[in-house]
């Protein structure tokens, strides 16, 4: 379709100053909007608020889609289990009888830690979460990886708290406001996790790398220990997790570390819990190197 | 005064009975209404892994400018951008630019070519689809890497193939917006 004709200026000296007037609001939009990039760059929490209360007011409509999303999801599970059944059936009977013996060696090692704990006068807490709620949202048009929870600062959750889901570890609570809170997730390429083999003491950071996958960047360099299938939990340095909740699964190994998947899926996870901060007190004592590394990372995105 | 005049050969043109005409509010909400319902949508779908969802308030803006030009001032990407920047994940700022240059750079194309079909508008929306979203990687505030690049071609196609539904959408949004419900007495 042609321009319609009002856009032709002619002669007319009116219709020229409009238009031009037009161009100039125009330019001078696409300035404000460089000037804005350019601050929340350098300053991220810099419009934290405005954006906390704008999702504040579509946080209820977001729960509903949730609910809807989560139905769905669960329809598609049973039927796919159904179709799935006997073969299914035959192999997790095999698994039980495993797990069963597994289970009784657990035991064995449960009673052996509280009697050494006992020894080593180490007090055992259970983690209180802060709160249950659901994950009502995320950005999924944009490559950073955001969600959004439907719980805030009126709930007790503040920056920095660990969010897991049923699985493992989901992300980290990084912006609040009254009734909602963003949360980053591993998977985010600002994202970097201390993580520790499972069965070893082999350290590494797990970072996102922006396409869904982390990156297991190994500490120690040397002959690299890892295998696909090996699972990376939380190493507690950092003060933020706590140790051993798990991460990822190694899917891949590369030259200095490996490529992983995540265990605990935010799009799967559909309720997740925020825990308090580990160790706040670690926090504020090791303000000079971890936290200002910490913040620097906050700062990148 | 041609303005005018369109107004009411639009207006005639999507009528179906006599001594009714538009309703003034739904003339000139419905536009910006949807562009903002667009830039909302995204956040209702739950991803962990890569963007899987079109940036659809941008694309309704491309529908707009595209389908109706004239309707939407020039300077619009500053308010539009400003709400989008609320919901996308970007950094503040990132879609009040970009819609910005979008609605300039658009402007120049069209009177480069003034007459086109809807296979040089869907090339126009691809194009500037394509650019958006490179550019809104680069500005989302993480140290751009190679598997952004990956993660996004994907997008960048899903995008373009979904602007033809887009149009559809401007147009049958454009059929309401004019349709003719209020009584002249």
């Amino acid at each position: 379709m042609a321009p319609p004709s009002s856009r032709r200026s002619g002669h007319s000296r009116r219709a020229q100053y409009s238009i031009f007037t037009g161009y100039v609001l125009a330019s001078i939009g696409a300035l404000i909007g460089a000037v804005l990039l350019v601050i929340s760059i350098f300053q991220p929490s810099a419009f934290s608020g405005v954006r906390g209360t704008a999702i504040n007011a579509v946080e209820p409509a977001a729960e509903v889609t949730t609910t809807s999303r989560t139905g769905f999801a669960s329809l598609y599970d049973n039927v796919s289990g159904y179709l799935r059944a006997g073969s299914q059936n035959a192999a997790l009977n095999e698994e039980l009888e495993i797990a069963r013996i597994k289970l009784e060696e657990a035991k064995a090692v449960e009673q052996e830690n509280l009697r050494l704990k006992a020894l080593l006068g180490i007090k055992q807490e259970e983690v209180e979460p802060i709160v249950v709620n659901r994950l009502v949202g995320s950005t999924s048009a944009s490559t950073r990886r955001f969600a959004y929870l439907g719980a805030g600062s009126s709930d007790g959750v503040a920056v920095g708290m660990p969010v897991r889901g049923p699985h493992g570890v989901v992300g980290r609570i990084l912006e609040v406001s009254s009734n909602s809170a963003r949360v980053m997730l591993l998977t985010d390429s600002e994202s970097v996790l201390p993580v520790r083999r499972a069965d070893d003491e082999v350290v590494a950071f797990a970072e996102g790398r922006g396409d869904g996958l982390l990156n297991i960047r190994l500490i120690n360099l040397g002959i690299n220990p890892l295998e696909p299938g090996d699972v990376f939990v939380t190493s507690g340095a950092g003060g933020y997790y706590r140790p051993g909740v798990a991460v990822a699964i190694v899917d891949e190994v590369t030259s200095d570390g490996a490529i992983a998947r995540l265990i605990a899926d935010p799009a799967a996870s559909d309720i997740v819990s925020v825990e308090p901060i580990w160790q706040p007190a670690a926090l504020q004592s090791a303000q000079i190197p971890v936290q200002i590394a910490l913040d620097e990372v906050e700062a990148d995105q | 005064m041609t303005g005018q005049l369109n107004r009411v050969s639009d207006s005639r043109q999507y009528g179906r009975q006599i001594n009714r005409e538009a309703s003034p509010w739904r003339q000139y909400a419905v536009p910006y209404v949807s562009i903002m319902a667009g830039s909302l949508l995204p956040v209702f779908v739950l991803t962990g892994t890569m963007p899987i969802m079109a940036p659809l308030g941008f694309m309704m803006l491309l529908g707009w400018r595209i389908m109706r030009p004239g309707l939407l001032p020039v300077w619009i990407g500053l308010p539009l951008g400003l709400v989008d920047d609320l919901f996308s994940g970007q950094p503040f700022g990132s879609a009040v630019l970009l819609w910005s240059l979008a609605m300039l750079a658009i402007e120049q194309l069209e009177q480069r070519f003034p007459w086109r079909n809807f296979g040089h508008d869907w090339l126009t929306a691809s194009v500037v689809l394509a650019a958006y979203l490179t550019l809104a990687m680069l500005f989302s505030g993480a140290t751009p890497n190679t598997h952004q690049l990956t993660v996004i071609a994907p997008q960048i196609a899903l995008s373009i193939l979904l602007y033809p539904i887009v149009a559809m959408v401007v147009s049958w949004l454009d059929r309401f917006r004019l349709s003719r419900t209020r009584e002249v007495v």
